[in-house]
């Protein structure tokens, strides 16, 4: 077959095939994973809360409180066990050394710190992104069990208690920034009486279905 | 016989790092540790056998004038499906990768060999062609991933070898990227006269 000569309908026309053609197929191909990829990032996501609260039988993911706190966003997945409160994991964001860090941060009950997990950072491989370790229970600066009530996580060289990753005290600084904001979220919406009020909307709204009562309650 | 001789010119010959010296921006970028660089050289090896192949199907479709927007726009599309799937099923390498998944578009390797191999051969040869530059990238990516890993570290394909704590950070480092890199190649050259 003859190569196409280069004049401005067969250009036009090339172009515009070329380009519906891919349209078509990433179109097809987003309906595809959309679905995928929307249960993995709940997966990541309930997997995290799992890891930094106490054991719960409901869906924390699907108990999602928002509060605003100096600009940001922060979401709240509270945790039950037997229709009884056990902790919250808080969402919050600070800025490190190389970017934006995403930290979800569990509290038991009476506030004291039970544990965390990074969900994204950008620092420095090697150094800064030990943060998703080093703060970790038995670890260099283990932060676990701790309580914000009485004083602020601080690291050694702003006066503070808390051993900072070697060589990234800009990184230990935001996340124990992060720690900071989603204990002061917490204690702002300690969710306790959310929680009890949104259960209590549950196990009505099942007596209402008086069809599925029988098999749903207690 | 002529397509081996096609995929070893692309790991051997055209090496497209050790020798072509070309894409070095994810060379350098996504090897801080081995299974990084090998999954950076994977995704871009993927990308470069479906484009090349694609191209050279449709090379006498395209008025040379345009060439290059539509080849961008196949190989974007390319791209654009990877990260889709990616993002679905890998997720783990996905976060990891990050951004360097969709500046695949923009690395020289994939649109030069689409010029310079694919829009000049058969379907058939043009894939094999994809598959040998794609696997000589890989195999230079994740050996750059290894040693900075190892030398940074302590660890290849996170199996520690040593103590982490005597591990050379400097590696793991971007100005590590660029002394692995440089000794790496010096090495090559140095068995390529021999």
């Amino acid at each position: 077959m003859k190569k196409l000569e280069s004049t401005l309908k067969n250009m036009l026309l090339v172009l515009t095939l070329v380009t519906a053609i891919s349209v078509a197929i990433l179109a097809s191909v987003n309906a595809l994973t959309q679905g995928p990829i929307a249960e993995t990032q709940a997966n990541i996501l309930k997997e995290a809360i799992g890891q930094v609260v106490p054991p719960f039988d409901n869906n924390p993911a699907e108990q999602m409180d928002t509060v605003t706190l100096s600009g940001q966003t922060i979401n709240i997945y509270a945790a039950m066990k037997d229709g009884e409160y056990v902790g919250s994991a808080v969402e919050a964001r600070a800025s490190g050394y190389g970017g934006e860090i995403v930290v979800l941060v569990g509290f038991d009950a009476q506030g004291n710190i039970y544990g965390y997990s990074i969900l994204s950072h950008a620092e420095t491989p090697g150094l800064g992104s030990k943060v998703d370790t080093w703060f970790q229970k038995g670890q260099k600066g283990d932060i676990i069990g701790q309580s914000l009530e009485q004083q602020e996580l601080k690291v050694a060289k702003d006066g503070g208690t808390v051993d900072a990753i070697t060589a990234s005290t800009i990184t230990s600084r935001a996340f124990l920034q992060a720690v900071k904001t989603a204990y002061l979220a917490f204690k702002g919406n300690t969710k306790e009486a959310d929680a009890a009020s949104s259960a209590t909307t549950q196990v009505k709204s099942t007596d209402d279905d008086s069809s599925s009562s029988e098999l749903t309650e207690e | 016989m002529k397509n081996l001789r096609i995929v070893l010119n692309g790991i051997i010959t055209e090496n497209p790092i050790f020798v072509l010296l070309l894409g070095m921006c994810p060379t350098l970028g996504t090897t801080s540790s081995a299974i990084n660089g090998m999954g950076m050289g994977l995704a871009t090896m993927f990308v470069l056998i479906c484009s090349n192949t694609a191209i050279s199907l449709i090379k006498n479709l395209i008025p040379d004038m345009v060439r290059i927007p539509a080849y961008i726009v196949v190989i974007a599309s390319f791209v654009t499906v990877l990260q889709m799937v990616m993002q679905a099923y890998l997720p783990g390498l996905y976060s990891s990768l990050g951004l360097f998944i969709p500046l695949i578009v923009v690395n020289c390797i994939v649109l030069g060999r689409a010029e310079a191999f694919a829009a000049k051969n058969k379907p058939v040869a043009s894939m094999f062609d994809g598959l040998g530059i794609g696997l000589g990238f890989t195999i230079a990516l994740t050996l750059l991933g290894a040693v900075r890993e190892l030398l940074g570290t302590g660890k290849i394909f996170d199996i520690s070898l040593y103590s982490e704590d005597y591990g050379m950070l400097l590696f793991v480092l971007p100005p590590g990227a660029f002394i692995a890199l440089g000794y790496l190649i010096a090495l090559i050259n140095r068995f390529k006269k021999a």
